[in-house]
């Protein structure tokens, strides 16, 4: 396909990693956070890490809304689906995640529920239209990418004067979460554990622009190169990042200059900021509470909240002791550490969030780098 | 799942709604985030909707760079 198939190209791949080893000096380390999980999903599909010399390490970013989805918001949506029997819509990616009491989305749906699968927030207007007699909620995740059209699925259903939608809204924001990383104590007190940059999502800034990040590169001297997702586009952006610490320099560059620009998509900006306003605080999987990190509906579209309309109250479940989820999204331990990996642990099965889908660092780890390091 | 993928208008249909190929599927996505596309144009899409027009002309540039970096050490360029 045109566009992807261009930026995969093995051999070209090889040249910009001969360039990176070229150029990376040999008496210093750096350690790269990918903070987007289809970045860790490219680098490990695609072997990325096999072309990097051995003083460049890259390190799993929390960037996945699925993985860092909290228990205690999954048991919500199944509460939403079963006690308030609600048509409960959501993106496929959130059935498997694991709730309380062994319990899943999926296992829910097993058991009577009405989940539905949705490819789209419009869907959902669908559904709601044609079950009028129902109540339909929208379990809405994701970062920056997800959230435009969630807020255009609540005004729609405003002008539609749907009054059986609302939405159960989780939407979280990248930016935050890089600074709690960055805010961290492992990272911000010295020689624990030195993050030297930062790889940004190339889609959230399609929305977001690239001027969010360009704080982080000053207030906490990182660069940040924001980046597609093909591996020809983390192969550079790793490039960028090595000249930019070599040269001393802390920028924000933009190697996906064919879609992202500094301001981004002013029209979902404006969208997003009618719809919703911050969180003071939300529940990241792994990371614990992060201040100011996730969205709530605005008072004036409270209608369509379904926390507001079926009093939905969050309580916090905790995850396996033995997971290290939190240590390895902040680059202090690696899912090798974990006891628990591969044995209690698995993609089938997931203990805690790395696991849980694709993009998580665990189960890109386990899907395609496990029997490479065992060989 | 923030992947979004690159894909080609072919119709438009009304104001907001398009039709894209992805590679050969078509499929009805949502135009209401981004302004003046046209058919042929291609745009980033993510659950259903647009985020974002693609630059031709910026992916071309994007793509030069690649190919001179990797000649410059020695990889061969592609298709040669
Ligand atoms: S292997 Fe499982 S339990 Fe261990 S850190 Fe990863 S997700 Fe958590």
């Amino acid at each position: 396909m045109k566009y992807i198939d261009e930026f995969r190209d093995g051999r070209v791949a090889k040249g910009i990693a001969a360039a990176i080893r070229a150029e990376a000096e040999p008496d210093r380390g750096y350690r790269l956070m990918e903070f987007c999980g289809g970045h860790t999903h490219a680098i490990s599909r695609y072997g990325l890490s096999d072309l990097l010399p051995q003083n460049l390490r890259m390190i799993h970013g929390p960037g996945c809304p699925v993985c860092v989805l909290p228990i205690g918001r999954i048991d919500n949506a199944i509460e939403l689906a079963t006690t308030h029997r609600a048509i409960l819509c959501t993106y496929g990616d959130t059935l498997r995640v694991p709730a309380s009491q062994g319990l899943s989305l999926m296992k829910a749906k097993a058991r009577g529920a009405d989940i539905r699968m949705v490819y789209s927030s419009a869907d959902c207007l669908k559904i709601a239209k044609e079950n009028p007699a129902r109540e339909v909620v929208f379990f809405a995740i994701g970062f920056e990418t997800t959230t435009p059209p969630t807020a255009i699925a609540i005004k729609q259903a405003e002008a539609l004067g749907l009054a059986n939608f609302s939405v159960f809204c989780n939407h979280v924001l990248t930016p935050s979460a890089i600074q709690n990383i960055l805010e961290s104590p492992q990272v911000r007190e010295l020689g624990t554990v030195p993050l030297d940059g930062f790889i940004g999502p190339a889609h959230v800034s399609t929305v977001i622009g690239s001027r969010p990040y360009e704080f982080f590169a000053e207030e906490y001297q990182k660069p940040v190169v924001i980046a597609g997702f093909e591996p020809l586009d983390v192969m550079q952006a790793i490039l960028m990042l090595v000249r930019q610490l070599n040269q001393g320099r802390c920028e924000v560059e933009n190697e996906f200059s064919r879609a992202v620009t500094r301001e981004g998509n002013e029209k979902a900006k404006a969208l997003v900021a009618e719809v919703f306003e911050l969180r003071r605080s939300f529940e990241w999987r792994g990371l614990g509470e992060v201040p100011y990190s996730g969205l709530r509906i605005k008072e004036r579209y409270r209608q369509f909240d379904a926390e507001a309309r079926f009093g939905i109250s969050y309580r916090r479940v905790d995850d396996n002791k033995a997971c290290e989820c939190g240590a390895i999204l902040r680059g202090v331990k690696q899912p090798r550490d974990c006891k628990l990996f591969g044995t209690v642990c698995t993609p089938e099965n997931p203990m805690g969030s790395c696991m849980v889908s694709s993009e998580g660092a665990c189960a890109a780890h386990y899907t395609y780098g496990r029997y490479k390091e065992v060989a | 799942m923030c992947l979004a993928i690159p894909a080609q208008v072919v119709e438009i249909n009304g104001s907001d709604l398009a039709i894209v190929d992805l590679a050969g599927v078509r499929k009805e996505i949502s135009l209401s985030l981004v302004d003046g596309v046209e058919p042929g144009d291609y745009v980033i899409v993510h659950v259903g909707y647009a985020l974002q027009k693609l630059d031709a002309e910026e992916a071309e540039r994007t793509l030069a760079m690649f190919a001179e970096l990797a000649s410059e050490y020695g990889a061969p360029r592609p298709g040669s």
